[in-house]
């Protein structure tokens, strides 16, 4: 589902981006992607939802493969690519509902669709209460979990969550971990970086490591 | 690896019935978004009222101004006074061999009764005239030429024809005034041209800038919205919608000015001809007018916003 072959990043004047990464996430898999800030997790991800490209080495998702996709083509892999930030980028004038549809909405899903999907997805992270309110009525979990729910509305097969456990107390956190894990055991393929061993320890799941850019340890390599 | 070397294609359907929705959702939704920040749309849209209008005001007055010289077009004609020994009949037959002339379109024939009468009606030496024992006034043709728009050349060999008639004592062309009116006249068009182009790219700039900001201040949800999948497209869409509406108010405002000046300078226009015994009447705007009008502004506003759209979607990308 994600392939790296032999990818570099590079950002002039600057020591950070990623050497020379190779690793293979099948479909349905979920993995966490660990190291110091700075070792490269958000370029990593940054490079299988498009928001860069790579500067070497080839990128496959979804069988597409990144390098030779159009820039007018990328809109359409990140359909394909659900995306959680640490600090959940919410467009904070519009409803938790209006937000977690965008995603369906820039798709032209139909309008009683959208209203359907909305409502699942809402219902899955808990929130179908607080459809109408404003994100930033929400406490920090509530709106991590709004970020979620727009992720996971269109049902792409890959999600990708960069910190997002970031902010949140340890039980939060937990929580936020078993709504992945219910994700996963729909086949949806996960990849999220966390710098939070103690919460992923003990779900036994495989774990990429990344130092100064470079792949140090691959718990899921044979 | 060759499996996955297949070429993978991206689910894509469309639909002209969520195509339209979309659109009809769009174009309500940016006129909301004027009316949430009501002065300063109703600002940006009174300068861009008030670019459109003086273009067309300059228009609309060199069209009157036009109409006024269509109806001096009979100062253009020849005036022939006969010799005043002339007699009806000869007069008569005078008129018979120049209207078979090519180059003459129309005679009328002014009698010396028809001239008293006229005289007397707009003079107002009415009672003085009664002391006269005979009517002194000639026989007047009224030598209209063939082509009004010849050039003047052919007007003055005309003219010098005309005088060496046996029978003709004076003939007269007061060219020369109308054309410098219609010197004066082309020289206001081509003002009227370029102020228009030049106040066209102020509207284009005007709009342009008006989006810009917008989309500046909207920076976050653009990122958002290419962030989940949104095309370039559709974060275009509502800001051209805008410029569309700022194009179609602005025109909007620029005809209701225009309407209002013109209802304001009837009156004085009125009376200005009637001192000059003309039947001019100052021409408002026609609808041919005032939907073109409308039309390009409505394409300045979408072709303004385009430009910002386009020069500031490549630099709004999330990834930042």
């Amino acid at each position: 589902m994600i392939r790296f072959d032999n990818v570099s990043k590079t950002y002039p004047g600057s020591s950070g981006g990623l050497r020379e990464v190779s690793l293979h996430i099948e479909t349905g898999e979920m993995a966490f992607l660990t190291g110091h800030s700075g070792a490269g997790k958000s370029t990593l991800l940054k490079l299988v939802g498009l928001l860069e490209r790579s500067s070497r080495g080839q990128v496959w998702v979804n069988r597409h493969n990144l390098t030779r996709l159009k820039s007018r083509q990328i809109p359409l892999l990140r359909r394909e690519v659900g995306m959680i930030f640490q600090d959940h980028r919410l467009l904070t004038d519009r409803t938790v509902f209006d937000n977690v549809a965008l995603p369906l909405v820039v798709a032209g899903v139909r309008h009683q669709e959208i209203r359907r999907r909305v409502q699942a997805a809402l219902d899955k992270v808990g929130l179908l209460k607080k459809a109408r309110a404003l994100p930033l009525t929400l406490s920090g979990g509530e709106q991590q979990r709004v970020g979620i729910a727009r992720a996971v509305v269109s049902k792409p097969p890959v999600v990708l969550a960069d910190e997002p456990t970031g902010n949140l107390d340890p039980d939060l956190s937990r929580e936020i971990m078993n709504l992945f894990q219910q994700f996963n055991q729909v086949g949806v393929t996960l990849l999220i970086a966390t710098h939070d061993l103690a919460l992923i320890e003990p779900l036994g799941l495989r774990t990429l490591v990344l130092d100064q850019g470079r792949l140090v340890n691959d718990s899921g390599k044979p | 690896m060759s499996k996955r070397q297949r070429k993978a294609r991206f689910k894509r359907r469309f639909s002209l019935s969520g195509w339209l929705v979309r659109h009809a959702q769009v174009f309500f939704s940016s006129l909301g978004r004027l009316a949430q920040r009501p002065l300063g749309s109703f600002m940006t849209l009174s300068v861009l009222g008030i670019a459109i209008a003086l273009p067309l005001g300059l228009h609309l007055l060199v069209g009157n101004l036009q109409q006024l010289a269509g109806n001096w077009d009979g100062a253009a004609s020849i005036s022939v006074f006969l010799k005043d020994d002339i007699g009806q009949q000869q007069a008569l037959k005078l008129v018979q061999i120049l209207e078979a002339r090519p180059d003459i379109g129309q005679v009328e024939h002014i009698t010396p009764d028809q001239a008293m009468a006229e005289f007397r009606q707009q003079s107002g030496f009415g009672s003085a005239l009664d002391l006269l024992d005979h009517n002194p006034l000639p026989h007047v043709l009224l030598v209209q030429p063939a082509d009004p728009n010849a050039a003047s050349g052919k007007i003055e060999a005309l003219l010098n024809d005309l005088k060496n008639l046996p029978e003709v004592e004076l003939a007269l062309a007061d060219m020369q005034w109308v054309e410098r009116f219609q010197g004066i006249n082309r020289i206001l068009q081509r003002i009227a041209l370029l102020l228009s182009l030049l106040l066209a790219l102020a509207v284009l700039l005007i709009i342009g800038n008006t989006i810009r900001l917008e989309i500046q201040s909207r920076r976050d949800e653009i990122e958002i919205i290419k962030l989940v999948g949104g095309s370039n497209s559709f974060v275009r869409r509502p800001f051209l919608y805008e410029g569309f509406w700022y194009g179609l108010l602005g025109g909007s405002i620029a005809l209701v000015l225009i309407w209002l000046a013109s209802l304001s300078l009837r009156g004085p226009a009125r009376r200005l001809a009637e001192l000059y015994q003309s039947s001019f009447q100052l021409g408002g705007l026609d609808l041919a007018t005032a939907t073109t009008v409308l039309g390009l502004s409505m394409l300045l506003g979408i072709f303004g916003a385009w430009l910002a759209v386009n020069q500031h979607l490549g630099t709004t990308e999330p990834g930042d």
